[in-house]
């Protein structure tokens, strides 16, 4: 059976699974702690996505709960407002919430958000204990049930379809978020933000969504949690829950989107069954399971860092993704400049860092259709060059025209959209997705479709022409065979050529190559070669920062030779080798 | 308010503030050489508190056990890394020997003084004698082997030695709180103001114990070695300085501390076994203010929450745990616009 309809199989079976439950005889138990996993599952699916997809992570999710939970409660008690509309109600409270810290703290290093939940779960937690109008720690009793058509949802059988429901639908739009454009560049962000940066990528704005999409799923969680419990306190939002799911995530499997169920489960059931022992063993009350859960947390990170459902994940059939994307109209492509025009001018760009001037006043040109290469000992200042010129690095003083327009100062996103594309000295990609899919995030600023389309697959039509791109470029730099293999499993060269057909995805004026060759076997070295001659032919125009000069003297055009940050001489390949001061800048002098 | 109110409370906020400010150094020191941000700190205080209060009763602390086993766990590991490794049995035996040697002799002390209920100064020290070695010995087992992860990873790992360490306090303490007698009951009082004296001494023990820290990092090998695994890893790797024994020392100094912080405060509030995170969390915020990174201005900021507690407790008394953490959020903001954009790549 093909792995793609054998998970579609398996997740109707599921369904049908869950439909049937409450309708066997099972006792009455089980109905409310399926239900209490259903609800904690919702919380951490948003978890995984903000955790192990995107490389963030909070422990105050349980505080969006309480916002959601509380909300909801006043709401319907005291103004007996429809659970249906105060769901919307707690969302729009959560979302103020949400892009108010995520706002804050995610424009800084990784660890500011979580820091910055920890303080939010304990402030709400007290606010609630601590506020008259919501009972202080009593709570407020008396939330109604849930109708749905008339029917009162106030059973634990009852209420079982409205929470499943919700749960299986957030996990299917949660898988399909992360097959699109916007998935791709989500799971970009983890692994640093230069890459997607320069692939085009809001890495900030895509930050904020996943902490908000995080924060809405356990907001709905808390609404559900409310109207199934008939009542509200804080202790189920203080700041101990909150890391408790983020347990129920880790132990699930962070990376995967079904981990969340199996995380939610196995806490429930733990809980459960610790709670039972754990007194007779230790004859004492109170919270001792949670020395079990510390532990085993410690031991899951450093053991089986991807979770128990990562055993599932290597179990089930792996299959190629289908090709669909054969008939997809092609992209529409950017005006190329003219052969020969100045693509990029760098006129006295410099940079200082403190005292040390890294880049001296350097200039240069690089017309269209011509390879252009930049050489010099190491630090040179080669790099600095080419970070100036990709807006990772501001200058100090300087100018980048772009084509005639002034770019320093942009942004690399920016830089990216006005036709700058580039690869990275240590191939920077995403291991866990195929060579097809880490091509096509290169194709992520000739796309549009953002989060709900995603979701509601309204994406499919760009989603094929993005593919149909990616392919088309793979097989331009000669990888056609390896489509569908992770991007992790390949060798050096084959991931370099990947990088290169992910630059030429996003449609460059301008491709930048930082040492492409580094670390490449000869026939590999030959096979690149062959590629750039030939994207050269094609028109293009490449600036390539490069160590390694049989490439280098065989390819280029024109050589830049810098030195001390200071650039020492501009000529074709042959004057290059023949100048004595090149000699002494790479050999020494002679005395 | 009155002046004299106003006194009260900032005197209120200067001892407190002065708590967080120790807490505060410790996480900015170890986060610095390790990476690890270091939520349990709070626990070490806990732990110092209590222990004193159960050789205060006569009864042998939990956290004698607490170091005990967790000193067999990290010498059997040790052993099993060694023997993969093909070392000899004397060898095995010799190292596992070496390890254990303190904690054994530690535990006997204990067990020898707690039911003869020594003077509070002896005590004090046996209690700081079995609380710090806790410190580095959560590092072997938590921390040592994931040296290489991610902030991120790590951060999630020091939940769950949070989660670890509190249950165990629960586990040793019980649900009881308890608050230990002062070190110095003489009063000074000056109009409305009055001075305890353990206030006094909270105040100037925390001040040397800061000169101290400083005179440490400055003109000792060790002091330096920290500083330069801070500054850079690898660099310090290549020459010579070992990132374990650095990393070990760091949570050594960070358990001591977080115990000193516990004997100070235990006089002065109620301690339960769930206290302590609260008061490292407060040194967190104040650590926020220096960027995990600068030592004066985690002081100053660990001054600035204590005021604001106390005067907060003042003014919504009910209020005051949301006033401090919500701190955190306009704290937050000013670094985030003062520093612009960060590029974490790790």
């Amino acid at each position: 059976m093909q792995a793609a309809s054998f998970r579609r199989v398996a997740l109707i079976a599921f369904v049908l699974l869950l439909a049937l439950l409450p309708q066997l005889p099972i006792p009455e138990f089980w109905i409310t702690q399926l239900n209490y996993i259903g609800l904690y599952t919702l919380v951490v699916i948003g978890l995984v996505l903000l955790t192990g997809i995107a490389g963030l992570t909070s422990f105050g999710q349980a505080a969006f709960v309480g916002l959601g939970a509380y909300t909801s409660a006043y709401l319907t008690i005291t103004f007996g407002v429809s659970p249906w509309l105060t769901v919307f109600a707690g969302l729009a409270i959560t979302t103020a919430v949400a892009l108010l810290l995520g706002w804050i703290t995610l424009r800084m290093s990784g660890h500011y958000l979580p820091l910055a939940t920890i303080a939010w779960g304990l402030s709400l937690y007290y606010l609630l204990g601590n506020m008259e109008a919501l009972g202080k720690y009593d709570g407020l009793l008396g939330v109604p049930a849930i109708r749905f058509f008339g029917v009162e949802l106030s059973t634990g059988r009852s209420f079982f379809y409205l929470l499943w429901t919700i749960v299986v639908l957030a996990a299917i739009g949660m898988t399909r978020l992360l097959d699109s454009r916007t998935g791709r560049a989500i799971r970009a962000l983890k692994g640093g933000v230069t890459m997607a940066e320069a692939m085009g990528v809001d890495t900030l704005r895509h930050k904020v969504a996943v902490f908000l999409i995080a924060a809405l799923l356990a907001s709905v969680s808390g609404w559900l949690f409310a109207h199934f419990q008939r009542s509200v306190n804080p202790s189920p939002f203080g700041l101990k829950m909150g890391i408790e799911y983020l347990f129920m995530a880790v132990i699930g499997g962070v990376g995967h989107v079904w981990g969340a169920l199996a995380g939610a489960a196995l806490l429930k059931v733990l809980e459960e069954q610790l709670q039972a022992w754990l007194p007779r063993l230790t004859g004492s009350g109170g919270n001792v399971e949670v020395i079990v859960f510390g532990i085993l947390l410690v031991l899951v990170l450093k053991y089986a860092r991807d979770g128990v459902w990562a055993f599932v994940e290597q179990r089930l059939p792996v299959g190629e993704r289908k090709r669909n994307w054969g008939d997809a109209a092609p992209l529409p492509e950017s005006d190329k400049p003219a052969p020969g025009a100045v693509v990029l001018d760098v006129r006295a760009v410099r940079k200082e860092f403190g005292g040390l001037v890294a880049v001296n006043d350097v200039s240069f040109q690089v017309r269209a259709g011509e390879i252009l290469g930049l050489i010099g000992p190491n630090g040179a200042g080669k790099s600095t060059t080419f970070n100036l010129v990709t807006g990772v690095l501001p200058a100090t003083g300087g100018e980048v025209l772009l084509r005639g327009e002034r770019v320093e100062g942009l942004p690399s996103r920016e830089i990216a959209r006005r036709g700058v594309s580039r690869t990275f000295q240590h191939v920077r990609m995403i291991p866990t997705m195929t060579v097809l899919e880490n091509v096509a995030l290169g194709a992520h600023l000739r796309g549009r479709c953002g989060v709900t389309q995603a979701v509601l697959r309204l994406d499919r039509a760009e989603e094929r022409r993005l593919l149909r791109e990616a392919e088309r470029q793979l097989a331009r730099v000669g990888m056609a065979e390896h489509l569908h293999e992770l991007a992790g499993n390949l060798a050096l060269g084959p991931q370099r050529l990947m990088e290169i057909a992910r630059a030429l995805c996003a449609d460059p004026a301008l491709l930048l190559l930082d040492e492409p060759a580094a670390g490449l076997r000869l026939k590999e070295k030959a096979g690149l070669a062959a590629v750039l001659r030939q994207l050269r032919d094609e028109g293009m125009s490449i600036l390539l920062v490069e160590h390694d000069m049989d490439l280098v003297m065989g390819l280029v055009d024109r050589i830049v030779v810098m030195e001390f940050g200071n650039k020492l001489i501009e000529g074709k390949p042959e004057d290059v080798q023949a100048s004595p001061a090149v000699r002494a800048a790479y050999l020494g002098t002679e005395h | 308010m009155d002046f004299s109110i106003a006194g009260i409370l900032m005197l209120d906020g200067a001892t407190n503030g002065a708590i967080y400010a120790l807490m505060g150094l410790a996480t900015v020191l170890v986060f610095a050489v390790t990476r690890v941000i270091f939520i349990p700190q709070g626990e070490f205080v806990t732990y110092g508190a209590l222990t004193l209060a159960m050789l205060q009763l006569g009864r042998m602390p939990g956290t004698v056990w607490l170091l005990l086993g967790l000193a067999l766990l990290a010498a059997l590991l040790d052993a099993l890394h060694g023997a993969r490794r093909g070392q000899s049995p004397a060898l095995l035996a010799w190292t596992a020997a070496k390890s254990l040697a303190l904690p054994v002799v530690i535990a006997a002390i204990a067990w020898w003084a707690a039911p003869r209920r020594l003077d509070l100064v002896s005590q004090s020290l046996l209690t700081l004698a079995i609380v710090t070695p806790i410190g580095p010995l959560v590092y072997r087992l938590a921390y040592q082997s994931l040296a290489d992860a991610s902030v991120l990873v790590l951060l999630i790992v020091s939940v769950g030695v949070h989660f670890a360490l509190t249950g165990f306090g629960l586990l040793a303490f019980g649900a009881e709180g308890f608050r230990n007698p002062s070190f110095w009951d003489a009063r000074f009082s000056a109009g409305a103001l009055a001075l305890t004296g353990q206030a006094v001494i909270i105040l100037l023990v925390s001040l040397a114990l800061m000169l101290a820290l400083k005179l440490f990092f400055e003109n000792t090998l060790r002091g330096k070695a920290l500083r330069a695994t801070a500054v850079n890893r690898l660099g310090a790797r290549l020459m010579g300085i070992s990132t374990i024994g650095a990393g070990r020392l760091s949570f050594a100094l960070a358990a001591f501390i977080g115990a000193l912080s516990g004997l100070l405060i235990g006089p002065t509030t109620t301690i339960f076994y769930d206290s302590g995170f609260l008061i490292g969390l407060k040194g967190f915020v104040a650590a926020i203010f220096g960027g995990l990174a600068s030592y004066p201005a985690t002081a100053l900021g660990a001054l600035f929450v204590g005021m604001v507690e106390a005067f907060g407790s003042f003014e919504a008394s009910a209020f005051k745990e949301v006033i401090v953490f919500t701190l955190i959020l306009p704290v937050l903001m000013w670094r985030s616009f003062q520093h612009g954009p960060s590029d974490d790549d790790e």
